[in-house]
Protein backbone atom coordinates (compact mmCIF):
# COMPACT_ATOMS: atom_id res chain seq x y z
CA UNK A 1 0.00 0.00 0.00
CA UNK A 2 1.50 3.87 -1.06
CA UNK A 3 0.45 6.73 0.21
CA UNK A 4 -0.14 10.34 -0.98
CA UNK A 5 0.61 13.32 0.97
CA UNK A 6 -3.49 14.30 0.52
CA UNK A 7 -4.18 11.29 2.84
CA UNK A 8 -4.99 8.62 0.20
CA UNK A 9 -4.30 5.60 -0.42
CA UNK A 10 -3.44 3.24 -2.86
CA UNK A 11 -2.89 -0.27 -3.59
CA UNK A 12 -1.72 -1.86 -6.46
CA UNK A 13 -2.90 -5.65 -8.41
CA UNK A 14 -1.44 -5.89 -11.84
CA UNK A 15 -3.04 -2.81 -13.31
CA UNK A 16 -5.75 -2.41 -10.93
CA UNK A 17 -5.43 0.25 -8.54
CA UNK A 18 -7.51 0.22 -5.02
CA UNK A 19 -8.01 4.16 -3.98
CA UNK A 20 -9.00 5.00 -0.62
CA UNK A 21 -8.36 7.73 2.07
CA UNK A 22 -5.97 6.68 4.75
CA UNK A 23 -7.62 6.17 8.78
CA UNK A 24 -5.81 9.73 9.31
CA UNK A 25 -7.89 11.55 6.80
CA UNK A 26 -11.05 9.84 8.12
CA UNK A 27 -10.67 10.28 11.87
CA UNK A 28 -9.92 14.26 10.62
CA UNK A 29 -13.09 14.22 8.59
CA UNK A 30 -15.11 12.67 11.47
CA UNK A 31 -18.63 11.11 10.75
CA UNK A 32 -18.72 10.25 6.93
CA UNK A 33 -22.43 10.84 6.04
CA UNK A 34 -21.99 10.88 2.43
CA UNK A 35 -19.72 9.81 -0.22
CA UNK A 36 -19.37 10.61 -4.19
CA UNK A 37 -18.13 8.84 -6.33
CA UNK A 38 -16.76 9.19 -9.43
CA UNK A 39 -18.92 6.55 -12.10
CA UNK A 40 -17.43 3.72 -13.63
CA UNK A 41 -15.68 4.95 -17.08
CA UNK A 42 -14.52 7.58 -15.73
CA UNK A 43 -11.08 8.86 -16.41
CA UNK A 44 -9.63 10.50 -13.59
CA UNK A 45 -6.23 12.56 -13.35
CA UNK A 46 -3.61 12.96 -11.04
CA UNK A 47 -4.11 16.38 -8.54
CA UNK A 48 -7.79 16.55 -9.82
CA UNK A 49 -10.89 16.15 -7.69
CA UNK A 50 -11.82 12.63 -7.91
CA UNK A 51 -14.65 12.35 -5.33
CA UNK A 52 -16.44 13.97 -2.65
CA UNK A 53 -16.89 13.28 1.25
CA UNK A 54 -19.20 14.86 3.51
CA UNK A 55 -18.72 14.69 7.39
CA UNK A 56 -21.52 16.41 9.81
CA UNK A 57 -18.95 18.94 9.66
CA UNK A 58 -18.47 19.94 6.14
CA UNK A 59 -17.45 18.69 2.42
CA UNK A 60 -14.46 17.72 1.25
CA UNK A 61 -12.58 17.02 -2.39
CA UNK A 62 -10.90 13.69 -2.68
CA UNK A 63 -8.03 14.36 -4.83
CA UNK A 64 -6.97 11.42 -7.32
CA UNK A 65 -3.41 10.29 -6.04
CA UNK A 66 -3.05 8.37 -9.65
CA UNK A 67 -4.31 9.04 -13.05
CA UNK A 68 -6.60 5.98 -14.71
CA UNK A 69 -9.97 5.02 -15.82
CA UNK A 70 -12.70 3.90 -13.10
CA UNK A 71 -13.33 0.48 -13.25
CA UNK A 72 -15.60 0.03 -10.22
CA UNK A 73 -16.92 2.52 -7.70
CA UNK A 74 -17.65 0.96 -4.00
CA UNK A 75 -21.57 2.05 -4.10
CA UNK A 76 -21.91 0.17 -0.92
CA UNK A 77 -20.64 3.25 0.86
CA UNK A 78 -23.93 5.01 -0.41
CA UNK A 79 -25.94 3.35 1.70
CA UNK A 80 -23.24 2.83 5.26
CA UNK A 81 -21.05 5.46 4.65
CA UNK A 82 -19.84 5.35 8.19
CA UNK A 83 -17.83 2.31 6.50
CA UNK A 84 -15.07 4.96 5.66
CA UNK A 85 -14.57 5.61 9.58
CA UNK A 86 -15.09 2.07 10.44
CA UNK A 87 -12.07 0.53 7.91
CA UNK A 88 -10.94 3.34 6.09
CA UNK A 89 -8.29 1.40 4.28
CA UNK A 90 -9.87 -1.98 3.72
CA UNK A 91 -13.93 -1.98 3.19
CA UNK A 92 -14.41 1.66 3.35
CA UNK A 93 -12.13 1.68 -0.26
CA UNK A 94 -13.73 4.18 -3.00
CA UNK A 95 -12.75 3.33 -6.13
CA UNK A 96 -10.68 0.66 -8.47
CA UNK A 97 -9.05 2.72 -11.26
CA UNK A 98 -7.06 1.20 -14.13
CA UNK A 99 -3.79 2.75 -14.26
CA UNK A 100 -1.96 3.69 -17.31
CA UNK A 101 1.21 3.41 -15.85
CA UNK A 102 2.18 1.53 -12.56
CA UNK A 103 5.29 3.59 -11.63
CA UNK A 104 2.90 6.45 -10.59
CA UNK A 105 2.79 4.55 -7.81
CA UNK A 106 5.61 3.05 -6.86
CA UNK A 107 6.71 6.82 -6.39
CA UNK A 108 4.42 7.34 -4.00
CA UNK A 109 5.26 6.88 -0.04
CA UNK A 110 5.12 3.71 1.90
CA UNK A 111 3.98 3.68 5.16
CA UNK A 112 7.11 4.24 7.11
CA UNK A 113 7.51 7.34 4.74
CA UNK A 114 3.92 8.63 4.90
CA UNK A 115 3.47 8.16 9.11
CA UNK A 116 7.02 10.28 9.14
CA UNK A 117 4.97 12.31 7.34
CA UNK A 118 1.92 12.59 9.92
CA UNK A 119 4.50 13.18 12.40
CA UNK A 120 5.56 16.49 10.74
CA UNK A 121 2.17 17.79 10.29
CA UNK B 1 -11.46 24.14 18.41
CA UNK B 2 -12.86 27.11 16.37
CA UNK B 3 -13.47 30.45 16.08
CA UNK B 4 -16.97 31.53 16.94
CA UNK B 5 -18.59 34.81 17.68
CA UNK B 6 -14.93 36.07 19.60
CA UNK B 7 -14.70 32.65 21.05
CA UNK B 8 -12.76 29.41 20.49
CA UNK B 9 -15.35 26.80 20.63
CA UNK B 10 -14.89 22.98 20.14
CA UNK B 11 -16.80 21.51 17.34
CA UNK B 12 -16.49 18.34 18.82
CA UNK B 13 -15.59 16.34 21.97
CA UNK B 14 -13.79 12.66 21.87
CA UNK B 15 -17.11 11.46 21.21
CA UNK B 16 -17.68 13.03 17.63
CA UNK B 17 -20.23 14.81 16.37
CA UNK B 18 -22.63 11.99 15.38
CA UNK B 19 -22.39 10.34 19.23
CA UNK B 20 -22.74 13.59 20.71
CA UNK B 21 -25.66 14.41 18.95
CA UNK B 22 -27.45 11.05 19.31
CA UNK B 23 -26.40 10.76 22.96
CA UNK B 24 -27.90 14.35 23.47
CA UNK B 25 -31.57 12.53 22.24
CA UNK B 26 -31.26 9.79 24.00
CA UNK B 27 -29.57 10.82 27.46
CA UNK B 28 -28.10 14.47 27.99
CA UNK B 29 -25.57 16.37 26.64
CA UNK B 30 -23.73 19.34 28.42
CA UNK B 31 -22.86 22.27 26.55
CA UNK B 32 -20.13 25.09 27.48
CA UNK B 33 -22.37 28.30 26.04
CA UNK B 34 -20.50 30.87 28.00
CA UNK B 35 -20.16 32.55 24.97
CA UNK B 36 -23.41 33.83 24.77
CA UNK B 37 -24.68 37.08 26.56
CA UNK B 38 -26.73 36.90 29.37
CA UNK B 39 -27.15 40.50 31.69
CA UNK B 40 -29.44 41.37 34.40
CA UNK B 41 -31.27 45.15 33.85
CA UNK B 42 -32.11 46.15 37.59
CA UNK B 43 -34.19 49.40 37.84
CA UNK B 44 -32.79 51.92 39.88
CA UNK B 45 -35.69 53.61 41.98
CA UNK B 46 -37.69 50.57 42.98
CA UNK B 47 -41.33 51.35 44.44
CA UNK B 48 -41.00 48.22 46.52
CA UNK B 49 -44.50 47.36 44.63
CA UNK B 50 -43.34 44.15 42.81
CA UNK B 51 -45.74 44.13 39.88
CA UNK B 52 -45.09 48.03 39.58
CA UNK B 53 -41.63 47.95 39.47
CA UNK B 54 -41.45 44.87 36.97
CA UNK B 55 -43.72 46.90 34.43
CA UNK B 56 -41.71 49.71 34.75
CA UNK B 57 -38.51 48.19 34.36
CA UNK B 58 -40.58 45.69 31.52
CA UNK B 59 -41.47 49.12 29.40
CA UNK B 60 -37.56 50.48 29.44
CA UNK B 61 -36.98 47.20 27.07
CA UNK B 62 -40.37 47.07 25.00
CA UNK B 63 -40.20 49.50 22.76
CA UNK B 64 -37.37 47.37 21.09
CA UNK B 65 -38.90 44.20 21.21
CA UNK B 66 -41.84 42.54 19.53
CA UNK B 67 -42.76 40.57 22.48
CA UNK B 68 -45.10 41.09 25.66
CA UNK B 69 -42.80 41.61 28.68
CA UNK B 70 -44.76 43.43 30.93
CA UNK B 71 -47.21 40.17 31.07
CA UNK B 72 -44.12 38.55 32.45
CA UNK B 73 -45.08 36.64 35.10
CA UNK B 74 -42.72 35.89 38.25
CA UNK B 75 -40.22 33.32 37.32
CA UNK B 76 -41.59 32.96 33.81
CA UNK B 77 -38.79 32.67 30.52
CA UNK B 78 -40.08 34.58 26.91
CA UNK B 79 -38.22 34.16 23.48
CA UNK B 80 -38.51 37.35 21.96
CA UNK B 81 -37.01 39.63 19.03
CA UNK B 82 -34.98 42.52 18.89
CA UNK B 83 -36.30 44.33 15.61
CA UNK B 84 -34.97 47.41 13.37
CA UNK B 85 -36.85 50.26 12.47
CA UNK B 86 -37.16 47.54 8.80
CA UNK B 87 -39.19 45.27 10.78
CA UNK B 88 -36.11 42.97 10.19
CA UNK B 89 -34.37 40.69 12.65
CA UNK B 90 -31.59 42.21 15.21
CA UNK B 91 -30.87 39.11 17.48
CA UNK B 92 -33.06 36.99 18.93
CA UNK B 93 -33.29 36.14 22.88
CA UNK B 94 -34.55 35.15 25.95
CA UNK B 95 -36.29 37.64 28.68
CA UNK B 96 -37.11 36.35 32.04
CA UNK B 97 -38.74 37.98 35.05
CA UNK B 98 -37.17 36.59 38.15
CA UNK B 99 -39.38 34.41 40.52
CA UNK B 100 -38.48 36.37 44.06
CA UNK B 101 -40.14 38.81 45.92
CA UNK B 102 -37.52 40.74 46.57
CA UNK B 103 -36.08 40.84 42.57
CA UNK B 104 -38.65 42.17 41.11
CA UNK B 105 -37.78 45.42 38.93
CA UNK B 106 -35.21 43.14 37.50
CA UNK B 107 -34.98 41.54 34.14
CA UNK B 108 -32.93 38.45 33.36
CA UNK B 109 -31.60 38.69 29.36
CA UNK B 110 -29.68 36.18 27.06
CA UNK B 111 -28.46 37.35 23.66
CA UNK B 112 -26.23 35.82 21.18
CA UNK B 113 -22.35 35.79 21.10
CA UNK B 114 -21.87 37.57 17.69
CA UNK B 115 -24.53 40.38 18.65
CA UNK B 116 -24.22 41.15 22.64
CA UNK B 117 -22.09 44.38 22.07
CA UNK B 118 -25.00 46.06 19.97
CA UNK B 119 -28.30 44.02 21.60
CA UNK B 120 -26.37 45.61 25.11
CA UNK B 121 -25.93 48.85 24.08
CA UNK B 122 -29.67 49.40 22.29
CA UNK B 123 -30.87 48.06 25.67
CA UNK B 124 -28.76 50.58 28.26
CA UNK B 125 -29.77 53.77 25.55
CA UNK B 126 -33.35 52.70 26.18
CA UNK B 127 -32.96 52.38 29.88
CA UNK B 128 -31.30 55.49 30.01
CA UNK B 129 -30.75 56.50 33.56
CA UNK B 130 -33.42 54.56 34.91
CA UNK B 131 -32.08 51.10 34.73
CA UNK B 132 -28.59 49.78 34.92
CA UNK B 133 -27.68 47.11 32.96
CA UNK B 134 -25.12 44.43 34.38
CA UNK B 135 -23.50 42.31 31.36
CA UNK B 136 -22.61 38.62 33.11
CA UNK B 137 -21.08 37.43 30.37
CA UNK B 138 -18.49 36.85 32.39
CA UNK B 139 -20.20 33.89 34.36
CA UNK B 140 -20.31 30.52 33.35
CA UNK B 141 -23.28 29.21 31.34
CA UNK B 142 -23.78 25.93 30.31
CA UNK B 143 -26.72 24.18 28.97
CA UNK B 144 -27.46 20.67 30.11
CA UNK B 145 -30.21 19.11 27.35
CA UNK B 146 -31.79 15.97 26.80
CA UNK B 147 -34.25 13.56 28.00
CA UNK B 148 -31.82 12.48 31.45
CA UNK B 149 -31.19 16.41 31.97
CA UNK B 150 -34.12 16.88 34.77
CA UNK B 151 -33.23 13.66 36.71
CA UNK B 152 -29.55 14.22 36.43
CA UNK B 153 -30.14 18.21 37.82
CA UNK B 154 -32.62 16.65 40.50
CA UNK B 155 -29.61 15.25 41.95
CA UNK B 156 -27.65 18.21 42.17
CA UNK B 157 -30.80 20.88 43.23
CA UNK B 158 -33.58 18.59 44.84
CA UNK B 159 -36.74 20.15 43.38
CA UNK B 160 -35.57 21.01 40.30
CA UNK B 161 -37.86 18.57 38.17
CA UNK B 162 -40.93 20.42 39.28
CA UNK B 163 -39.99 23.49 37.15
CA UNK B 164 -41.76 24.45 34.41
CA UNK B 165 -40.14 24.78 30.28
CA UNK B 166 -39.91 28.61 30.02
CA UNK B 167 -39.31 29.53 34.02
CA UNK B 168 -35.88 29.98 35.70
CA UNK B 169 -34.66 30.16 39.27
CA UNK B 170 -31.48 30.70 42.09
CA UNK B 171 -30.19 27.50 43.45
CA UNK B 172 -27.18 27.49 45.31
CA UNK B 173 -24.11 25.98 44.34
CA UNK B 174 -21.09 25.76 46.99
CA UNK B 175 -22.64 28.70 48.95
CA UNK B 176 -22.91 30.62 45.65
CA UNK B 177 -26.21 31.81 43.45
CA UNK B 178 -26.55 30.28 40.54
CA UNK B 179 -29.47 30.94 37.65
CA UNK B 180 -31.52 27.67 36.40
CA UNK B 181 -33.55 28.08 33.49
CA UNK B 182 -35.80 25.32 31.94
CA UNK B 183 -35.17 26.16 28.42
CA UNK B 184 -32.44 25.30 25.70
CA UNK B 185 -31.82 24.77 22.13
CA UNK B 186 -31.73 21.36 21.34
CA UNK B 187 -36.13 21.24 21.27
CA UNK B 188 -35.62 18.95 23.98
CA UNK B 189 -36.24 18.98 27.70
CA UNK B 190 -33.38 21.13 29.25
CA UNK B 191 -31.97 23.65 31.26
CA UNK B 192 -29.33 26.35 31.17
CA UNK B 193 -27.19 27.64 34.59
CA UNK B 194 -25.39 30.56 34.78
CA UNK B 195 -22.56 30.42 37.61
CA UNK B 196 -19.85 32.56 38.49
CA UNK B 197 -16.61 31.67 36.66
CA UNK B 198 -14.76 30.30 39.24
CA UNK B 199 -17.94 27.91 39.84
CA UNK B 200 -17.53 26.87 35.96
CA UNK B 201 -15.36 24.19 36.40
CA UNK B 202 -16.57 22.65 39.90
CA UNK B 203 -20.24 22.97 38.40
CA UNK B 204 -19.32 21.38 34.98
CA UNK B 205 -17.06 18.00 36.53
CA UNK B 206 -20.10 17.66 38.60
CA UNK B 207 -22.70 17.55 36.12
CA UNK B 208 -20.41 15.60 34.15
CA UNK B 209 -19.77 13.05 37.10
CA UNK B 210 -23.34 11.65 36.10
CA UNK B 211 -22.98 8.46 33.55
CA UNK B 212 -25.86 9.91 31.37
CA UNK B 213 -24.12 13.19 31.06
CA UNK B 214 -21.70 13.62 27.93
CA UNK B 215 -19.86 16.49 26.82
CA UNK B 216 -21.29 17.65 23.59
CA UNK B 217 -19.49 20.55 21.01
CA UNK B 218 -20.43 23.19 18.49
CA UNK B 219 -21.12 20.67 15.87
CA UNK B 220 -23.45 18.79 17.54
CA UNK B 221 -25.38 21.74 18.96
CA UNK B 222 -26.04 22.94 15.03
CA UNK B 223 -27.59 19.76 14.20
CA UNK B 224 -29.74 19.31 17.29
CA UNK B 225 -31.26 23.14 16.62
CA UNK B 226 -31.50 22.44 13.04
CA UNK B 227 -33.32 19.20 13.65
CA UNK B 228 -35.50 20.97 15.82
CA UNK B 229 -36.30 23.67 13.61
CA UNK B 230 -34.69 26.72 15.16
CA UNK B 231 -33.00 29.47 13.28
CA UNK B 232 -29.19 30.55 13.95
CA UNK B 233 -29.03 34.22 14.20
CA UNK B 234 -26.95 35.37 11.25
CA UNK B 235 -27.90 32.12 8.99
CA UNK B 236 -31.54 31.50 9.30
CA UNK B 237 -32.40 34.96 10.43
CA UNK B 238 -30.46 38.27 10.07
CA UNK B 239 -31.54 42.06 9.94
CA UNK B 240 -33.23 41.82 6.40
CA UNK B 241 -35.78 38.81 7.57
CA UNK B 242 -39.09 39.64 9.69
CA UNK B 243 -40.59 37.44 12.46
CA UNK B 244 -43.17 36.40 10.07
CA UNK B 245 -41.39 35.34 7.67
CA UNK B 246 -38.34 33.17 9.26
CA UNK B 247 -42.03 31.87 11.10
CA UNK B 248 -41.42 33.06 14.21
CA UNK B 249 -45.00 34.61 14.71
CA UNK B 250 -45.48 33.21 18.38
CA UNK B 251 -42.68 35.91 19.04
CA UNK B 252 -44.98 39.09 18.08
CA UNK B 253 -47.53 39.52 20.64
CA UNK B 254 -50.76 40.08 19.34
CA UNK B 255 -51.15 43.27 21.71
CA UNK B 256 -47.64 44.73 21.41
CA UNK B 257 -48.80 44.35 17.10
CA UNK B 258 -52.31 45.84 18.30
CA UNK B 259 -50.59 48.95 19.32
CA UNK B 260 -48.22 48.95 17.26
CA UNK B 261 -45.19 50.27 19.26
CA UNK B 262 -42.26 48.37 18.81
CA UNK B 263 -39.73 49.32 15.43
CA UNK B 264 -40.85 47.78 12.69
CA UNK B 265 -44.93 47.32 13.41
CA UNK B 266 -45.48 48.98 10.21
CA UNK B 267 -44.11 46.00 8.35
CA UNK B 268 -45.08 43.17 10.52
CA UNK B 269 -49.02 44.68 10.87
CA UNK B 270 -48.79 44.04 6.41
CA UNK B 271 -46.95 40.86 6.63
CA UNK B 272 -49.23 39.40 9.23
CA UNK B 273 -52.36 39.83 7.10
CA UNK B 274 -50.56 37.74 4.47
CA UNK B 275 -48.21 40.01 2.36
CA UNK B 276 -45.37 37.81 2.60
CA UNK B 277 -42.72 37.44 -0.38
CA UNK B 278 -40.78 34.42 1.01
CA UNK B 279 -41.15 32.69 4.42
CA UNK B 280 -38.77 30.28 5.89
CA UNK B 281 -39.17 26.07 5.04
CA UNK B 282 -37.95 22.72 6.11
CA UNK B 283 -36.48 20.89 3.43
CA UNK B 284 -35.66 16.91 3.32
CA UNK B 285 -33.48 16.13 0.71
CA UNK B 286 -34.31 12.92 -1.13
CA UNK B 287 -31.20 12.03 -2.42
CA UNK B 288 -27.72 13.26 -2.71
CA UNK B 289 -25.54 15.26 -0.58
CA UNK B 290 -26.65 17.27 2.02
CA UNK B 291 -26.91 20.95 0.82
CA UNK B 292 -25.25 23.52 3.19
CA UNK B 293 -26.11 27.14 3.60
CA UNK B 294 -25.76 28.76 0.34
CA UNK B 295 -27.22 26.42 -1.69
CA UNK B 296 -29.49 27.53 -4.59
CA UNK B 297 -33.33 26.52 -4.07
CA UNK B 298 -35.03 25.65 -7.63
CA UNK B 299 -38.71 24.83 -8.77
CA UNK B 300 -39.09 21.52 -10.54
CA UNK B 301 -38.16 23.88 -14.12
CA UNK B 302 -34.96 24.64 -12.43
CA UNK B 303 -36.11 27.87 -11.67
CA UNK B 304 -34.04 30.14 -8.77
CA UNK B 305 -36.74 30.26 -6.29
CA UNK B 306 -34.59 30.55 -3.31
CA UNK B 307 -31.64 29.67 -1.03
CA UNK B 308 -30.90 27.22 2.27
CA UNK B 309 -29.80 29.23 5.70
CA UNK B 310 -28.74 26.13 6.93
CA UNK B 311 -28.32 22.50 5.85
CA UNK B 312 -26.46 19.51 6.46
CA UNK B 313 -26.78 15.55 7.79
CA UNK B 314 -29.54 14.40 9.95
CA UNK B 315 -28.11 12.09 12.39
CA UNK B 316 -31.60 11.56 14.31
CA UNK B 317 -33.61 11.02 10.51
CA UNK B 318 -30.42 9.28 8.86
CA UNK B 319 -30.53 12.06 5.91
CA UNK B 320 -30.02 15.25 4.52
CA UNK B 321 -32.34 18.12 5.84
CA UNK B 322 -32.29 22.04 5.40
CA UNK B 323 -33.97 25.55 6.16
CA UNK B 324 -34.37 27.71 3.58
CA UNK B 325 -36.45 30.93 2.02
CA UNK B 326 -38.72 30.45 -0.44
CA UNK B 327 -41.98 32.52 -2.12
CA UNK B 328 -45.36 31.12 -0.37
CA UNK B 329 -46.39 29.55 -3.20
CA UNK B 330 -43.78 26.99 -2.63
CA UNK B 331 -44.05 26.26 0.58
CA UNK B 332 -46.50 24.00 1.69
CA UNK B 333 -45.89 20.90 2.74
CA UNK B 334 -45.14 17.83 -0.06
CA UNK B 335 -43.87 20.20 -2.60
CA UNK B 336 -41.29 19.27 -4.53
CA UNK B 337 -38.29 21.42 -5.07
CA UNK B 338 -34.53 21.03 -6.01
CA UNK B 339 -31.13 21.99 -3.69
CA UNK B 340 -28.49 22.80 -6.04
CA UNK B 341 -25.12 21.25 -4.49
CA UNK B 342 -21.62 21.38 -6.23
CA UNK B 343 -23.26 22.17 -9.60
CA UNK B 344 -26.36 19.02 -9.38
CA UNK B 345 -29.27 19.00 -9.00
CA UNK B 346 -31.03 17.17 -6.15
CA UNK B 347 -34.92 16.34 -5.32
CA UNK B 348 -36.03 17.62 -2.08
CA UNK B 349 -39.45 17.91 -0.68
CA UNK B 350 -40.73 20.89 1.88
CA UNK B 351 -41.80 18.99 4.94
CA UNK B 352 -43.34 20.87 8.30
CA UNK B 353 -41.12 22.14 11.28
CA UNK B 354 -39.29 21.02 13.28
CA UNK B 355 -37.99 17.73 11.55
CA UNK B 356 -37.91 16.08 14.90
CA UNK B 357 -40.75 16.87 17.30
CA UNK B 358 -39.69 18.91 20.31
CA UNK B 359 -40.12 17.59 23.61
CA UNK B 360 -40.31 20.09 26.35
CA UNK B 361 -41.82 19.46 29.50
CA UNK B 362 -44.51 22.08 29.75
CA UNK B 363 -46.31 20.72 32.74
CA UNK B 364 -43.89 18.93 34.47
CA UNK B 365 -45.55 15.87 37.25
CA UNK B 366 -46.83 16.80 40.25
CA UNK B 367 -44.17 14.98 43.32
Amino acid sequence: MRFSKDHEWVELADDIATIGITAYAAQQLGDVVFVELPAVGKTVTAGEEMAVVESVKAASDVFAPISGIVTHANDALSDNPQTVNDAPEHAGWFVKVQVSDPRQVEVMMDRAAYEAYLATL
Amino acid sequence: MTPFGGYDMPVQYPLGILKEHLWTRDHAGLFDVSHMGPAWLDLVDKSGDGDADHRAVAALVEPLVSGDIVGLKPGQLRYTLLLNQAGGICDDLVIGRPAARDQQGRLYIVVNAGTKDGDFALIAASAGDRARLKRADDHALMALQGPAAADTLEAVWPGICAMAFMTFATRDLAGHNVTVARCGYTGEDGFEILAPAQMGELLWNRLLADPRVQPVGLGARDSLRLEAGLPLYGHDIDATTSPYEAGLAFAVSKRRLKSADFPGAVRLTGEQSGRLTRVRVGLRGLAGAPAREGAAITDGAGEAIGVVTSGGFSPTIGGPIAMGYVPPMFSAVGTRLCLIVRGKSQPAEVVALPFVPHRYVRQPAKF
